[in-house]
């Protein structure tokens, strides 16, 4: 971890504008509010989400057949297959098909494992105009950041910045912030793109195996209309994205927009299945850490998220430290979960950025175990040595202290000394507790003391 | 019916009213409890800081000071919860299981073990209700916003017999504190942040005093309290549940 890079720098910056945290949490907890609304509203909530979590247990448990089934329908269906073992050769693939074809511009939909595998920065040091699509994504893009949420990329930018920010690229008039004037600029902005790109790229929402097609879900209709007008169709897929029938979609889509956004379902569900004449579509098929993490028992399950993003919406820390404090892709509690299986040591802070009050579980469509992975991870981490000396030095003084009754109560009446073994005090001295709280008033006697001196006593 | 009382070392050190209270309540209702001498903690700061592989003496120790009891009680959700999931014992695991399944946070255990109807206390005031976490959705003692299921309170039940007081809606059900244990000094920034809002939804609502089923939760909030010299009080509900009658 890069010194002043981990989540808790990151987020005390984040919080040295109080009311911009105030602002970010409102907003998103509106967004909670309504998904609780719609999900609230569905008497069978709950047996569908154990659903969707046993259909995602089986794809899971069944890997390796629903992919080859999946490719050969949609071979058949007449779509190109690309295998990428890593993020590298996944964006290496996407090159070699625009080069083939003489392009140098697409136009790209919403796809997190597009910012996972870094792939506008790697087109565009290789000579190939990346635009993103999705209104959000467009703003991160134009603002050079990265998206900070995955259902909502722009969430922590206020309406006036980015007014700013269209005024500096799309030549609205300075201090335009009415939310209907910046999106019907984008509008018009976007068409130009969507007539002219001959490329699209999407991501993939649901990949059907028993068919051949995928699903991708906007609200927008911008994944549609840079795939319907472009001559060649990328679509990149984490290879977890699969279910195993159609029939299935049912269920993924009622718990999707319901938990992303408290909508019934997403505008567009647009279901890709075959080229159309003269036009080529290919699918890229990703590994990158994934048959690692399906490996790792402990973890295996977070690879049944379908990116919702209501773990993140509902993580009171996430709420409070902004998407960027998590210095990955995907952040918030899932993301918490995914990136150690992709660097340990780079991610080994973000387990421990969680009070592990598991709201995150329980909101989850899928039934993810998060904040219980995040726990394991936490042991998992300290185990192979991404823990500093001092907080390991402190823990085995603690667990000494706390092993012996002897010392535990040698305290006594000296000021309650024990207050340096106490969880919270773990780092005694320069204790952060006080910067903004005050201590306990320390009793005169300890429990301990007072039954010794009022009550018999239990032999020990 | 033996009952043993598992004071966690916070509250053993810093708020040893909270103990007195939950042991003389629990006598009230003619139990028999005993309090093992040589207790210190559960191992839970250890373990939620990832080094749960350190617990060992702890949890050797923790087996020998409760093994034997029919019931072990604590007044703490987040310490009864890490007991319940982690307790291991290589010189003794069969004890150690058994105390797993036979420990109890107190509010549950007044409510599914001895069930009481009735309780002779009386606290005048408005009080917030602070869901803790561990306690809420790890042990369930309450139902969370985030399911869609009937509503209960097995801590609420218990105040709703308490003679006067006023239990004050809150605009955010159950957010958490965001104490965290370590989490709490690891992520100063974003955990006051936490507390202070937690804080805020009670005193926009008129609580005068905020209660939980968890004094680490509670001593969180009261530090931000103090440090804002506000005349919101936090009070451990086993204070409120053994408060005198007036
Ligand atoms: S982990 Fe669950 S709640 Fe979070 S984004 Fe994935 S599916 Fe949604």
């Amino acid at each position: 971890m890069s010194a002043g890079k981990d989540h808790a720098a990151l987020a005390q910056v984040f919080n040295n504008d109080e009311n911009r945290v105030d602002w970010h949490d409102e907003t998103l907890w509106f967004v909670r509010a309504k998904r609780d609304r719609a999900s609230h509203g569905i008497p069978d909530w709950e047996l569908l989400r154990e659903t969707a979590s046993q259909i995602k247990h089986n794809v899971l448990s069944n890997m390796h057949n629903y992919l080859v089934q999946f490719e050969e329908n949609a071979l058949t269906n007449g779509i190109k297959i690309h295998w990428a073992a890593d993020a590298a050769e996944h964006n290496a693939i996407v090159l070699s098909i625009l080069k083939e074809k003489g392009i140098d511009r697409m136009v790209k939909s919403k796809s997190m494992l597009t910012e996972e595998c870094h792939l506008n920065d790697f087109l565009q040091d290789n000579g190939v105009e990346v635009i993103d699509s999705d209104l959000g994504e467009r703003i991160v893009q134009l603002a050079k950041e990265p998206p900070s949420h995955i259902v909502l990329p722009c969430i922590h930018k206020k309406k006036e910045e980015i007014g700013d920010i269209f005024h500096e690229h799309l030549g609205t008039a300075a201090g335009e912030s009415d939310p209907q004037i910046l999106t019907e600029t984008a509008r018009q902005h976007l068409r130009e793109i969507f007539i002219t790109r001959r490329a699209a790229l999407t991501g993939v929402n649901f990949a059907i195996a028993e068919t051949g097609e995928f699903v991708v879900c906007t609200n927008e209709g911008n994944a549609d209309m840079g795939a319907h007008l472009a001559d060649v169709h990328i679509a990149s897929m984490g290879f977890e994205k699969l279910i195993p029938q159609r029939k299935h979609l049912s269920v993924f889509l009622r718990l999707l927009t319901r938990s992303a956004t408290g909508q019934p379902i997403t505008t567009y569900s647009s279901h890709f299945k075959k080229p159309r004449p003269g036009q080529q579509m290919h699918i890229i098929i990703v590994d990158n850490g994934r048959s690692i993490q399906l490996g790792r028992e402990d973890f295996r399950n977070s690879l049944k998220c379908i990116r919702c993003g209501a773990c993140m919406n509902t993580c009171p820390v996430y709420r409070r430290s902004g998407g960027h404090s998590y210095h990955t892709a995907v952040a918030g509690p899932i993301g918490s979960i995914l990136a150690p299986n992709l660097d340990m040591e780079k991610y080994a802070d973000l387990p421990f950025a969680s009070t592990l009050c598991g709201s995150c579980s329980n909101v989850c469509p899928v039934k993810i175990d998060i904040h219980d992975q995040l726990y394991k991870w936490r042991q998992v981490i300290v185990k192979n040595g991404y823990s500093t000396k001092t907080k390991t030095a402190m823990m085995k003084g603690m667990t000494l202290a706390l092993s012996s009754p002897a010392i535990f109560n040698l305290s006594g009446k000296a000021g309650r000394l024990a207050l340096r073994y106490i969880p919270f005090a773990v780092n005694n001295g320069l204790n952060p507790w006080f910067k903004q709280r005050d201590m306990p008033t320390p009793p005169e006697d300890s429990f301990t003391d007072w039954y010794k001196k009022n009550r018999k006593g239990e032999k020990p | 019916m033996k009952v043993g009382l598992f004071v966690p070392c916070y509250i053993n050190q810093f708020y040893p009213k909270v103990a007195i209270d939950t042991l003389e309540l629990l006598e009230k209702f003619g139990l028999e409890v005993g309090y093992p001498l040589n207790q210190t903690c559960c191992g839970q700061p250890m373990a939620n800081s990832g080094y749960e592989h350190l617990t060992g003496s702890t949890n050797e120790l923790f087996t020998q000071n409760f093994a034997g009891y029919d019931y072990i009680v604590s007044p703490s959700g987040s310490c009864t919860l890490h007991i319940k999931d982690h307790l291991h014992s290589d010189e003794a695991p069969a004890e150690a299981k058994n105390i797993r399944s036979r420990i109890y946070e107190l509010t549950e255990f007044l409510t599914d073990i001895i069930k009481i109807d009735n309780i002779k206390a009386s606290f005048p005031y408005r009080v917030g209700l602070h869901q803790s976490c561990h306690g809420q959705r790890g042990l369930k003692l309450a139902q969370m916003t985030e399911l869609t299921a009937p509503a209960f309170s097995k801590p609420e039940q218990l105040l709703k017999m308490v003679n006067g007081i006023e239990l004050v809606p809150l605009t955010r059900a159950d957010e958490c504190c965001g104490f965290g244990g370590t989490f709490c000094v690891a992520e100063e920034a974003v955990s006051v942040k936490m507390g202070k809002d937690r804080v805020a939804d009670h005193i926009k609502n008129n609580a005068e005093y905020i209660t939980a089923a968890d004094m680490s939760c509670l001593m969180h909030m009261e530090g931000i309290l103090k440090r804002q010299k506000s005349p919101v009080k936090v009070v451990h509900i086993a204070e409120i549940l053994n408060a005198a009658m007036v």
